[in-house]
């Protein structure tokens, strides 16, 4: 271990220096209450410090000379926390979701599967979510796939002011669930009369009256169909990205070999382009799937609480936290948990298995 | 620099407010085991006093600076700490506490809705402490409404100081579409849901929409406490929520409030979902778009306020008020209050704080600008709004009833379940059946608490 040693005295004093400012830091910020404006430090600072501290490890071990000690000792710190805060809260809220607790005080009595089957047997506000959940999952990815799919064959045709377009296209992605959902909750109003207003009252004043639509507050399934514009209108610029970048690295030979075949413009992205593209497709699926199975924000700031677009991410928030049933809460989130663990644990191990082949 | 803060003021003069009794010589002895490094023969005044609300909204966020002010003068030992959470009409505030419990962490003292979400929540957790000696040494019960006292009370221990009470069962409206419909409301309000639903009819006639609601985050379960009152009255209502309930859910009382409550929906504005709370809702009464609004009494507020926190309108001629259809002499109040918690940093501070909350000085620095009335019966009526006067005059004569939206009645697991069960039943169709499935949803919801067997 220890073959590669070389003592640098520079080194061992930085070393020094990161140990004292980092236990320097730690007193302070235990021992005093630092503020910056209304906002309390204190536990960021705690954690800087901690990091100072921490890094007079792997700066005094770049003398041993052995990187596989190093890295270890850097990755350290995220694994430790990676342990606590994702695998560590999952298993407690396992724990909670096979209890009984109702109510503020914890109760940690197990009660096996109750909670699981009170939600499967004789919950009808759960039927709705899961129902909502599948109808906005498939309408969402199919809607960003076939969208992205198109804008991004149309940006494939080497035209002026693609950057520009590319940037349209991709903007919505950067505005917040929460912000798009309260904005499209104002275009999709289903006000009548007078009170008309949003897209209805574009229709109304092009005399397109047959258009004129309740959106969401369409009687169910279809209401929560209304949901998905606002959520394809955000990700199919991405979805479109994905596809671009995918169809920029399949190569041109690829495609003047199929012209020199006789192959037409759309034979091309039927018998080539598009089965190259499958990775991707796959890659997509993954992330709107994931997205979709936990959606919440969207959904709060459209629906507003109407339960006919209920999911379970808002069901486990009103459980919890407006009704105190932490036990029932954290059963309706392992759940969304599996949900989301079926659909990415086989692409990871696949992903795993591809990478140890190369 | 903490440490040093909590020293200085330790070392200073206790200085005692003039209406200040002596609140800690009577707390119970588990207040000195907490603080056990103080000096045993300094008492500990002073330092900061964390105060946790979700008033942070206009009116309200007003109303708690002017009685801090009251606070800063009654006691300057104390640095008050506003640790208000924004947002969801108090449901971010209430998560971010229950964490803090949970943590060990309590504010001084925080907000919570007098009734069954305090003695449910904090009460039934060991997290706060019953107030009879400040009861007594305040002589606060006496300045109460006799009925509020076992509202706010578990096992005949009062657990909260009411700081304000705001009212339910008000019926907003548009006079001017209500004379263009030909409707005359009577003097007292309409003494019956089925009078109400005829004037419904005249006003559809009209085009115009009848009832109007906002989007169902709270909206719905506060018009259907208030048809349900109107219709079974004052009493069969606390029978649901006694602890062996004498109003059967499952009765023909109950069947008869669902029935209105399905007729009155059928008279709301369609796009009540899509409306962000209730003030749209409130606001379609002001712009002349529907008649009638139920909504709780911080709806006068808006509507008469100067803009840019209300609509500036003249009380009377541009907007009305009546009870509720069926709720002549009923007060369905609910009401903010503060507790006294176990384990916090500055139990002194939190009895200072009390104080100021349950005083005259207090209440009347707050409530004028949070625009609801006193707990207290004895408040000056001159320094309230033409609204809150009528109020404080019904909060002294009226029956006072507790409202299930607000937190009086009902634990809130099983408020949720009904909640749940509500907003199942306004996705139906409303029908016959579709009531009878809410009914029989209520019953499990009361079973599911455990109150009923």
């Amino acid at each position: 271990m220890f073959k590669n040693f070389t003592f640098k005295p520079r080194i061992l004093i930085t070393a020094i220096v990161l140990l004292v400012v980092g236990v320097a830091g730690l007193y302070y910020f235990t021992h005093s209450k630092l503020m910056i404006g209304s906002f309390d430090v204190t536990s960021l600072g705690i954690l800087v410090a901690g990091l100072v501290m921490y890094s007079a490890i792997p700066v005094a071990m770049t003398m041993i000379g052995n990187e596989t000690y190093l890295s270890i000792v850097l990755m350290l710190p995220s694994i430790a926390a990676v342990a606590i805060f994702v695998y560590g809260f999952i298993a407690w809220s396992v724990r909670v979701s096979f209890s009984n607790w109702k109510g503020l005080i914890p109760n940690y009595t197990f009660v096996g599967f109750k909670q699981y089957i009170i939600l499967f047997s004789n919950d009808p506000r759960f039927m709705i979510d899961l129902r909502n959940t599948a109808v906005f999952t498939v309408g969402f990815i199919l809607g960003c796939l076939i969208i992205g799919l198109g804008l991004a064959i149309l940006l494939d045709q080497k035209i002026k002011g693609e950057n520009l377009f590319r940037g349209i296209f991709l903007l919505p992605m950067s505005i917040s669930f929460i912000a798009s959902g309260v904005v499209w909750s104002w275009l999709m109003s289903s006000a009548t009369g007078s009170r008309i207003t949003g897209i209805n009252l574009i229709f109304k004043s092009l005399g397109l009256n047959g258009l004129i639509s309740l959106w969401h507050t369409t009687p169910q399934p279809w209401g929560m169909a209304f949901t998905i514009i606002p959520a394809v209108w955000q990700l199919a610029g991405y979805t479109m990205a994905m596809y671009l970048g995918g169809m920029r690295s399949i190569s041109d030979d690829l495609r003047e070999a199929a012209r020199v075949d006789g192959a037409s413009e759309f034979e091309i992205y039927r018998y080539v382009i598009l089965p190259l593209l499958q990775p991707i497709t796959l890659s997509a699926v993954i992330i709107l799937g994931h997205m979709s199975l936990k959606i919440f924000d969207l959904i709060v700031a459209l629906g507003r609480g109407d339960i006919r677009l209920d999911v379970p991410g808002i069901y486990m928030w009103t459980t919890t936290f407006s009704g105190n049933n932490y036990a029932q809460g954290a059963a309706i989130g392992i759940l969304m948990l599996v949900g989301v663990a079926v659909l990415v644990i086989p692409y990871l191990v696949q992903n795993m298995r591809t990478e140890t082949q190369v | 620099m903490l440490v040093a803060s909590l020293l200085l003021a330790a070392c200073g003069t206790p200085t005692a407010a003039p209406t200040t009794p002596p609140a800690e010589t009577t707390q119970p002895p588990a207040e000195t085991t907490q603080a056990p490094t103080e000096a045993p023969t300094t008492v500990q005044t002073g330092g900061e006093v964390e105060i946790f609300s979700w008033w942070v909204g206009p009116g309200e966020a007003d109303g708690l600076a002017a009685m801090v002010k009251v606070f800063n003068a009654d006691y300057p030992q104390y640095t008050f700490v506003n640790a208000a959470v924004a947002g969801g009409a108090g449901s971010n505030a209430k998560a971010v506490l229950a964490t803090r419990l949970q943590a060990g962490n309590p504010p001084d003292s925080w907000q919570a809705h007098a009734g069954q979400e305090t003695i449910a929540n904090y009460v039934a957790a060991g997290q706060v402490q019953p107030l009879d000696d400040f009861f007594a040494s305040t002589g606060f019960a006496s300045v109460l409404p006799a009925t509020l006292i076992p509202l706010i009370s578990a096992n005949g221990h009062p657990y909260s100081v009411p700081v304000n009470i705001h009212r339910s069962n008000v019926m907003w409206y548009n006079p001017s579409v209500v004379q263009a419909a030909g409707v005359t409301i009577p003097a007292g309000g309409f003494t019956t849901w089925d009078d109400f639903f005829a004037a419904c009819e005249k006003i559809k006639a009209t085009g115009k929409v009848c009832l109007s609601m906002g989007n169902e985050g709270f909206t719905a379960m506060h018009l259907f406490e208030n048809v349900m009152i109107g219709t079974i009255g004052a009493d069969k209502w606390n029978g649901l929520w006694l602890p062996t309930p004498t109003t059967d859910w499952a009765g023909a009382d109950v069947t008869a409030g669902l029935a209105n409550y399905a007729k009155a929906l059928s008279y709301v504005n369609s796009d009540a979902a899509t409306l962000s709370d209730w003030q749209p809702a409130s606001k379609m009464v002001a712009d002349g778009d529907a008649a009638f609004n139920i909504m709780g009494d911080w709806a006068y507020g808006y509507f008469a306020n100067p803009d840019p926190n209300g609509l500036a309108l003249t009380p009377h001629t541009q907007f009305d008020w009546s009870p509720v259809p069926g709720t002549q002499g009923i007060f369905v109040f609910l009401s903010d209050s503060f507790v006294k918690p176990i384990g916090n940093k500055n139990p002194e501070g939190t009895m200072a704080w009390l104080t100021v909350a349950a005083s005259k000085a207090g209440q009347e620095a707050f409530n004028p600008l949070k625009g609801s009335i006193c707990a207290r019966t004895d408040c000056d009526k001159s320094l309230f709004s033409e609204y809150s006067q009528g109020a404080m005059a019904d909060w002294l004569s009226n029956t006072v009833v507790g409202s299930l939206t607000h937190g009086v009645v009902a634990a809130p697991a099983w408020q949720t379940t009904i909640d749940t069960a509500l907003k199942l039943f306004i996705a139906s169709d409303l029908g016959t059946k579709a009531q009878s499935d809410f009914q029989a949803a209520l019953v499990a919801a009361c079973k599911s608490d455990g109150t009923c067997q």
